[in-house]
C-alpha cells in the first residue's frame, strides 16, 4: 500500500521510486554503483547524445566518485574514466542498482 | 566520397595547396594531439584563426620521403555530433564544408590507450567519414604503469586500419608516424564499417577491446589519495585558496626584481640616447617613444611569462580541472562554467592571458561572456595609477580599526573590478545565450601527471610569443602616436622665447611643448565629455594617453607635474588648480575628482594590447568594438556616479 508519506517526497525522488528502482544519476550519493538504462532526451537531444559519447551508454556500469563542496557537479567514473558533470545533465541519467 | 578528389572550390587557395597531401589531427581533448602535432612539426606551427569564429587554428607541415605535407590539428571534440562551435569545425573541415579550408586527404585519430573503452565510439564516428585513417595510440606508457593491456597489432586488424602507438610528449614512435603518413594512399580501409547506431557501437566496441587483449588500465592510487584531499569539501576549498595565494605570491613577488632589470635596462638604453644623441626631437622620439614604449610592455613580460607558467604547470599536473570543479558553483552565479574561472584569475595580473585562457572554454556564449568581463580585473598595469591616486586621495596615517585606510580602498577597487566582472558576464551571458543554444557542462578529470617539462615549457613559449609580438607592434605604434601628438607641433626657439620660456630649461620647454602640442588640444577638445567628471585638460590628456595603456597615466600625470616641480611631484598634483573656465583657481584634485578618476580607470577598456587580443581571439573587430564600447561608457556614468556620491558624502 503506497502511503501518504510516499506521496510527499520530493519531486526528483518521486520519479525515481517510479518503475522498478530506476533512479536519475543526480540522486545517487557517492559511492553508489549502477547500470545506465536510458537517457532521456528531455533536456535536449543534444545533449542526450553527448552524454552517450562521453560513456553513458545503456549497460553501462557508473560509480559516483565525489561531490564538490556546494554538492554540484559531481565526479563520476565511467568506461575507465572520471567525468564531472552538473546535475541537471546527471538527471538525464536513469540508472538501475548495479548488482554486487 | 573519394579522398583524391579535391573539389576545393576556391582557386585562389586551393590551387597552391592542391599538390600537397593535408593530414588532420582529431581527438578527443587531453588525447595528446597538441604532443603528437607539435612533434610532427617540430613547433613550427601558424596558429590564426577559422574565418568568422572565436575558433583558433593550428596548421604546421612537415616533410618525408622528399615530399612536404600540411598536417591541421583541429579542435578537440568528444563527439562528431557538435554542440559548440569548436566541435562545429572539426566536422565542417572533416566533410569539407568549410570555405578556404579544403578537405583533409587523410586522418590520424589521436586515441588515450587509458581511456579507449570511451573512445572507441568516437574512433567508429571517424571511420564512418570514409577517409583514409590512421588510429594513433596515445598514453601507452601510463596503459602499462597502470597494469593495463593492449596489444596494437591486434587493435589494427579489428578495426581494419593502421593503429600505432607513440609516447607524444617524448616523440616515440613519432618517425614511425611519419614514414606511415608518406604511404597514406595505400591505408587499409575497414572490410566492414562500425555500425553508425549508438545502440550497436557499444558492443561492436567491447568486441573491438576484447580481440585486442585489451585490460583497462587501474585507477590511479595517486590520483584517488591526493583528490580525497583536494577535492575535500573543506581541506579542499583550504587548499585551493592557499594555491591562489601562492599563485600570485608567486606572479608577483618572483616576477618583481626581474621586472626591475628590465626598467634598470631600459632607463640605461635611454640614458645612453639621451646622452648621445643631441638632436632634441630624434632624441624624444628614440628615448621616450621608442625605447620607453618598448620598455613599458617589456616591463610586464617576466610576470606575464612567468604566469603563463605557471598555468601551463597547474594544467599538466591536472589541477587545474580540479579548481574548475571546486569553483563551478561560484561561476554559474555569473551564468558561466568552473574553467571560466581560470581566465578570470589570469585577469588579476593581464587581461591578455586571461582572454587567451577563454580557449579552454567549450561554449562560444561562455567564451565571449568571458572576454567581456576580463578587462574589468584589476590587472597589475592599474596598480600604479592606483597607488597614486588613492596617495592623493587618502591620508597613509588614517586607520579604520586594525586596517590602513589607504589599503582598503585598493581592497575595495580589487572587489569593485572583481564583481563588475562577475556581473558583466552575467549580462553577455544572459544576452548570449537568447541566440544560441545552452551548452550542457561536462568536464574530464584527467589523472594526475608529472607533466613533461618540454610539454610545459612549449605551452609557456607558446602564450609569451603571442603575447609580446601582438602587444610590441600594438603599443609601439600608439606610444610614437602619442609622442608625435604630445610633442608636435614643434616649438622654434625663437616661439619659446616670444613666450617667456628660455630655451635652455629643459623642464620649462617640455612643460611649454605639452601645454601648446596636438595632444593639449585633444585634451581641451575632449573638455566637454569629462567636465562633469571634474577632469581638466591635463587629466584629460592622461586619460587620452593611457588610453593605449594604463600605466602611461602615472608617467604624463608626473611629467606635467615634473614640469612645475621636479621636487615634489606628488605636491604639485596635490595642489594643482583648475588655470581657466567656469573653477578657475579651484583645486583639481579633490576627493570628488580622485574618485572618479578611480573608478574611471575600473571600468575603461585602456588596453589597446587587450583590444588586439580580442580581435585575434575572436576573429572579428566586433567584440572588441562591443566591449570598448561598453566598457568606456560605463567607466563614464559610474565615474560620474562615484563624484556624485563623493560630493554627497561631503568630500
Ligand atoms: N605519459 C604520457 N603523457 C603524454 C602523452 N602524450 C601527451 N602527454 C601529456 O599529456 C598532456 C596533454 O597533452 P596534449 O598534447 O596537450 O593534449 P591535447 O589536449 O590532446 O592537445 C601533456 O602534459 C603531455 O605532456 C603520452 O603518450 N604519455
Amino acid at each position: 500500500m503506497t502511503t501518504v508519506d510516499d506521496l510527499v517526497e520530493p519531486g526528483d525522488r518521486l520519479s525515481a521510486v517510479r518503475c522498478d528502482g530506476e533512479r536519475p544519476l543526480a540522486d545517487l550519493a557517492p559511492g553508489a554503483r549502477a547500470t545506465v538504462t536510458r537517457v532521456t532526451t528531455a533536456g535536449s537531444p543534444a545533449t542526450a547524445r553527448r552524454l552517450r559519447d562521453l560513456g553513458f551508454t545503456p549497460g553501462t556500469v557508473v560509480q559516483v566518485v565525489r561531490r564538490a563542496p556546494l554538492r554540484d557537479p559531481v565526479v563520476y567514473l565511467v568506461k575507465d574514466y572520471e567525468v564531472c558533470l552538473r546535475r541537471a545533465q546527471a538527471a538525464c541519467v536513469y540508472t538501475v542498482r548495479a548488482d554486487g | 566520397m573519394s579522398a583524391d578528389c579535391h573539389d576545393t572550390g576556391d582557386s585562389g587557395t586551393g590551387a597552391v595547396l592542391t599538390d600537397v597531401p593535408r593530414v588532420a589531427l582529431v581527438g578527443s581533448p587531453n588525447a595528446g594531439k597538441t604532443s603528437v602535432f607539435n612533434s610532427l612539426t617540430g613547433l613550427k606551427a601558424k596558429t590564426g584563426n577559422y574565418p568568422g569564429v572565436t575558433v583558433a587554428r593550428f596548421v604546421g607541415t612537415f616533410r618525408v620521403g622528399g615530399r612536404g605535407y600540411v598536417v591541421e590539428d583541429l579542435p578537440g571534440t568528444y563527439s562528431l555530433e557538435p554542440i559548440s562551435p569548436d566541435e562545429q569545425i572539426t566536422v565542417d573541415v572533416l566533410d569539407g564544408r568549410l570555405e578556404n579550408v579544403p578537405r583533409p586527404d587523410a586522418l590520424l585519430v589521436v586515441v588515450d590507450a587509458t581511456t579507449l573503452r570511451r573512445s572507441l565510439g568516437f574512433v567508429a564516428q571517424v571511420l564512418a567519414r570514409g577517409l583514409p585513417t590512421c588510429v594513433v595510440v596515445t598514453f601507452t606508457d601510463e596503459l602499462t604503469r597502470r597494469q593495463g593491456h593492449l596489444d596494437v597489432e591486434a587493435l589494427g586488424q579489428a578495426l581494419g586500419v593502421p593503429v600505432l602507438p607513440v609516447v607524444g610528449h617524448r616523440g616515440h614512435g613519432i618517425g614511425e608516424l611519419r614514414e606511415r603518413l608518406a604511404e597514406w594512399r595505400s591505408w587499409p580501409r575497414p572490410v566492414l564499417p562500425p555500425p553508425a547506431d549508438p545502440d550497436e557501437s557499444d558492443a561492436w566496441a567491447e568486441s573491438v577491446l576484447a580481440f585486442a587483449g585489451y585490460r583497462s588500465a587501474e585507477r590511479h592510487r595517486v590520483t584517488q589519495r591526493v583528490d580525497a584531499v583536494l577535492l575535500h569539501p573543506v581541506l579542499g576549498t583550504a587548499v585551493f585558496f592557499v594555491v591562489m595565494l601562492l599563485f600570485f605570491q608567486t606572479v608577483f613577488t618572483l616576477a618583481a626584481p626581474l621586472q626591475g632589470y628590465v626598467e634598470a635596462f631600459f632607463g640605461w638604453l635611454s640614458g645612453l640616447v639621451a646622452a648621445h644623441v643631441h638632436v632634441a626631437w630624434l632624441s624624444g622620439l628614440l628615448g621616450d617613444a621608442v625605447i620607453g614604449g618598448v620598455g613599458g610592455v617589456l616591463v610586464f613580460v617576466p610576470q606575464i611569462v612567468l604566469l603563463f607558467l605557471l598555468i601551463a604547470l597547474l594544467e599538466g599536473v591536472g589541477y587545474m580541472s580540479r579548481a574548475a570543479f571546486l569553483m563551478d558553483r561560484v561561476m554559474a552565479r555569473a551564468g558561466l562554467e568552473g574553467r571560466a574561472f581560470v581566465a578570470l584569475l589570469s585577469s588579476f595580473a593581464c587581461a591578455i592571458p586571461g582572454i587567451m585562457a577563454t580557449r579552454t572554454l567549450p561554449s562560444a556564449n561562455d567564451r565571449v561572456a568571458t572576454m567581456m568581463a576580463a578587462p574589468l580585473m584589476t590587472c597589475s598595469a592599474r596598480l600604479p595609477v592606483y597607488v597614486l591616486l588613492i596617495g592623493l586621495l587618502v591620508d597613509p596615517s588614517v586607520k579604520v580599526g586594525p586596517f590602513g585606510a589607504q589599503g582598503l580602498v585598493m581592497f575595495g577597487m580589487y572587489l569593485l573590478g572583481a564583481v563588475s566582472a562577475m556581473l558583466a558576464a552575467w549580462a553577455f551571458k544572459r544576452l548570449g545565450d537568447r541566440r544560441g543554444l545552452v551548452m550542457p557542462f561536462y568536464m574530464e578529470m584527467p589523472p594526475y601527471r608529472l607533466p613533461a617539462p618540454r610539454s610545459v615549457l612549449v605551452a609557456m613559449w607558446d602564450s609569451s610569443r603571442s603575447f609580446i609580438r601582438k602587444c610590441s607592434t600594438i603599443i609601439m605604434v600608439t606610444t610614437v602616436g602619442l609622442w608625435l601628438l604630445l610633442n608636435l607641433p614643434l616649438q622654434s626657439a625663437a616661439q619659446m622665447r616670444a613666450a617667456g620660456v628660455d630655451p635652455g630649461d629643459a623642464t620649462a620647454v617640455s612643460s611649454y611643448v605639452v601645454d601648446h602640442s596636438y595632444a593639449a588640444d585633444l585634451g581641451r577638445l575632449v573638455a566637454p565629455v569629462f567636465d562633469p567628471l571634474g577632469f581638466d585638460w591635463r587629466v584629460n590628456v592622461g586619460v587620452l594617453s593611457a588610453q593605449s595603456a594604463r600605466e602611461t597615466f602615472v608617467a604624463t600625470l608626473g611629467q606635467v607635474a615634473a614640469a612645475e616641480d621636479p621636487e615634489h611631484p606628488a605636491q604639485v598634483l596635490r595642489s594643482m588648480t583648475y588655470p581657466d573656465g567656469p573653477r578657475a583657481g579651484q583645486r583639481v584634485f579633490t576627493a570628488p575628482t580622485i574618485a572618479a578618476l578611480l573608478v574611471y580607470f575600473a571600468y575603461a577598456l585602456q588596453c589597446m594590447a587587450t583590444v588586439g587580443i580580442m580581435r585575434r581571439e575572436t576573429g572579428t573587430w566586433k567584440w572588441p568594438a562591443v566591449a570598448f564600447t561598453y566598457l568606456t561608457a560605463t567607466a563614464w556614468v559610474m565615474a560620474y556616479l562615484a563624484r556624485t556620491i563623493t560630493t554627497m558624502l561631503g568630500g
